[in-house]
């Protein structure tokens, strides 16, 4: 049963495991570094459908599928899905899981979603509510783009801060199991707002999140960075990590090369023209599902902290000059059961 | 110990790469030079015939924004834009660009409330602006002079 | 060697005009739409200001295809209205001396959209 240690974490004594996840990305994502480890690519970003927003719900059904089937299960067996995406009302996700007859938990949480659904699903596990629980996100480079910026074919310059959305979906089968990856522990993120304007330079607006929720979850558990093999942030971009890590350093606490993103390693920026790196729910969600669960499953990564960082404005906010909070969420993953920090 | 908006608004600004402003500013140049340069091509072109100042000015801007309808359909207007940046973006051309991506993006919304309504929303503002401008300029002068 | 004399010109002042855009782009927060809006209610400005004039005359093209040019259209067009009209060619003189180019805009934009499919960036 889940217990709260600190003021915002909760341990999950029964560490649910990751039973089965699957990611999948289009061009651009199999170009990257990581495109070996995606399970199912389609170079067609259209994924057969006519319009980007199905495109993107396409995705969310492959990546549920693929999940399922990997596991072994039937959609039947899963007793609840905690799924999210950018697009309006989360259309993304509700068209792609329309079909399945799941119990659905629409969540917002913009590109932290899969840290958020991750999280949930595994508490509902933990504490025996659910047996089985999906997590499960999307972004799509072009539904993103046409909702949020500019039309797809409009002559725009995207400045040096800005970030790539990543076209991707990943998705998370939460259950009672022995095998790893485990979920040790979650920090639930509060809403960070240090005042950053610019709809270009997200990494900068997430970073104080990212940054405030890492150290209270080290307060909490009273744990340092050298307890771990991974901080992972969402997709913070090359700007926003540099910030994290000062920001985090003003706290005395120092990352020392532990910490990647998932916004940095899913692209090469030199080759692919994506300025400071990937972002989107997909970013998150497709790095974790196809690059890190089956390091943490093989033991090759131990404890693994998944903070993943969300930039919650939207048009209308942008365009009445608000500034963009941030909120971050962190999933403590883990090869074995038993904590090697100290408690 | 966490900074305050205005101290957090420095790092970020310190954080963030410089966009390449000479590199940038001349590719601009250039093919905002070469955009106009075929204007002109066009425009002697059109005197060459005998059409007047007028005309020649309007078939200038005709032929203009109808490349860069076509090229803005054929996905290409972007790929050049992305490189140009205010280049692609100043000349009429740029103008044109804007009209014609939402129609075409918003499609998929239908031929009323897509193609027509987002065909204005980067566009319509450069028009009323425009218009109201010279609107005032004309009040100005039918009544002062 | 006029013709490269006319075509030099054009392309000097028309690249000089962009430049300033893009230092706007870079130096500033400004959205493309409000470096549009700018230029043509500039144009509009120094055409009464009787700048303009004297600009495009030596630049033709270089002159008038940036949107700095249809905002000196709008206020030529206004002036020769209201000269013949008075004060309802204030209302009138601007969009008449542009109708070509936004129409244009407007059903190119239309055929677009009906025969081409909108793409992915790469």
């Amino acid at each position: 049963m889940a217990v709260k240690t600190g003021n915002y974490t909760y341990l999950l004594e029964n560490t649910p495991s990751v039973l089965s996840f699957g990611a999948v990305g289009s061009k651009k994502e199999s170009e990257g570094p990581l495109g070996q480890y995606f399970d199912v690519i389609n170079p067609d970003s259209t994924f057969g459908e006519n319009s980007w927003e199905k495109a993107e719900s396409k995705m969310v059904q492959i990546s549920v599928e693929k999940a399922l089937s990997k596991g072994h299960f039937e959609p039947e067996q899963i007793d609840m899905a905690f799924a999210g995406d950018l697009l309006n009302q989360c259309i993304g996700s509700v068209y792609g899981l329309r079909d399945l007859g799941i119990p659905f938990v629409g969540l917002y949480g913009a590109c932290s979603t899969m840290a958020e659904s991750l999280a949930l699903a595994a508490l509902f596990v933990d504490t025996a509510i659910a047996k089985r629980a999906l997590a499960v996100t999307s972004s799509h480079f072009c539904s993103a783009e046409r909702q949020f910026r500019f039309p797809l074919e409009y002559g725009g310059q995207r400045p040096p801060t800005s970030q790539w959305t990543v076209t991707g979906s990943g998705a998370c089968v939460v259950g009672e199991s022995d095998t790893a990856p485990y979920v040790r522990a979650v920090t639930i993120g509060c809403i960070e707002d240090l005042g950053i304007k610019d709809a270009n330079n997200m990494g900068a607006a997430m970073a104080p999140a990212a940054a405030k929720t890492i150290a209270r979850y080290l307060a909490d558990t009273r744990t340092r960075p050298e307890d771990y093999d991974l901080i992972l942030t969402g997709d913070l971009g090359q700007v926003g990590s540099a910030l994290l890590e000062q920001l985090l350093e003003q706290e005395k606490i120092h990352l020392q090369g532990r910490h990647q993103d998932c916004g940095l390693l899913i692209y090469d920026r030199q080759q692919q023209d994506v300025h400071a790196g990937g972002s989107g729910c997909g970013c998150a969600a497709s790095v974790l599902c196809s690059f890190i669960l089956p390091k943490i499953r093989k033991g090759t990564l131990g404890d693994v902290l998944f903070v993943a960082t969300g930039a919650l404005m939207s048009p209308t906010s942008s365009m009445q000059g608000e500034s963009i909070p941030g909120v971050a969420h962190l999933v403590h993953l883990s090869s074995s059961r038993r904590r090697k920090g100290v408690e | 110990m966490s900074p305050t908006p205005r101290e957090y608004n420095k790092m970020s600004e310190k954080a963030a790469p410089n966009s390449k402003l000479w590199k940038n500013v001349g590719m601009a140049f250039l093919v905002g030079g070469l955009i106009c340069t075929i204007g002109q091509g066009i425009l002697s072109w059109t005197q060459w015939l005998g059409l007047s100042q007028e005309e020649g000015g309007a078939v200038t801007s005709i032929a203009l924004i109808f490349l860069s309808a076509l090229l803005t359909g054929l996905n290409r207007y972007d790929d050049l834009a992305k490189h140009a940046g205010a280049g692609t973006l100043v000349p009429i051309t740029g103008f044109a660009n804007s009209m014609v991506s939402p129609a075409l993006e918003f499609k998929r919304e239908g031929l009323i409330l897509g193609v027509g309504a987002k065909m204005f929303s980067i566009a319509g503002p450069v028009i009323l602006y425009g218009i109201s401008a010279s609107v005032l300029y004309g009040l100005i002068i039918a009544l002062f002079h | 060697m006029e013709w490269v004399i006319t075509f030099g010109k054009a392309f000097l002042v028309g690249g000089l005009l962009c430049a300033i855009g893009q230092i706007f782009i870079d130096k500033t927060k400004l959205t493309p739409a409000r470096i549009l809006v700018g230029y043509v209610v500039m144009g509009v400005l120094l055409s009464a200001l009787g700048v303009y004039g004297p600009l495009v005359s030596f630049a033709g093209a270089g002159a008038t295809v940036p949107l700095t040019g249809f905002g000196h259209l709008l206020a030529t067009g206004v002036q020769k209205a209201v000269a013949e009209r008075g004060l309802l060619g204030a209302l009138t003189g601007g969009l008449t001396a542009a109708a070509a180019g936004i129409t244009a805009a407007m059903i190119f934009g239309l055929l677009t959209a009906l025969l081409f499919t909108p793409g992915d960036k790469s």
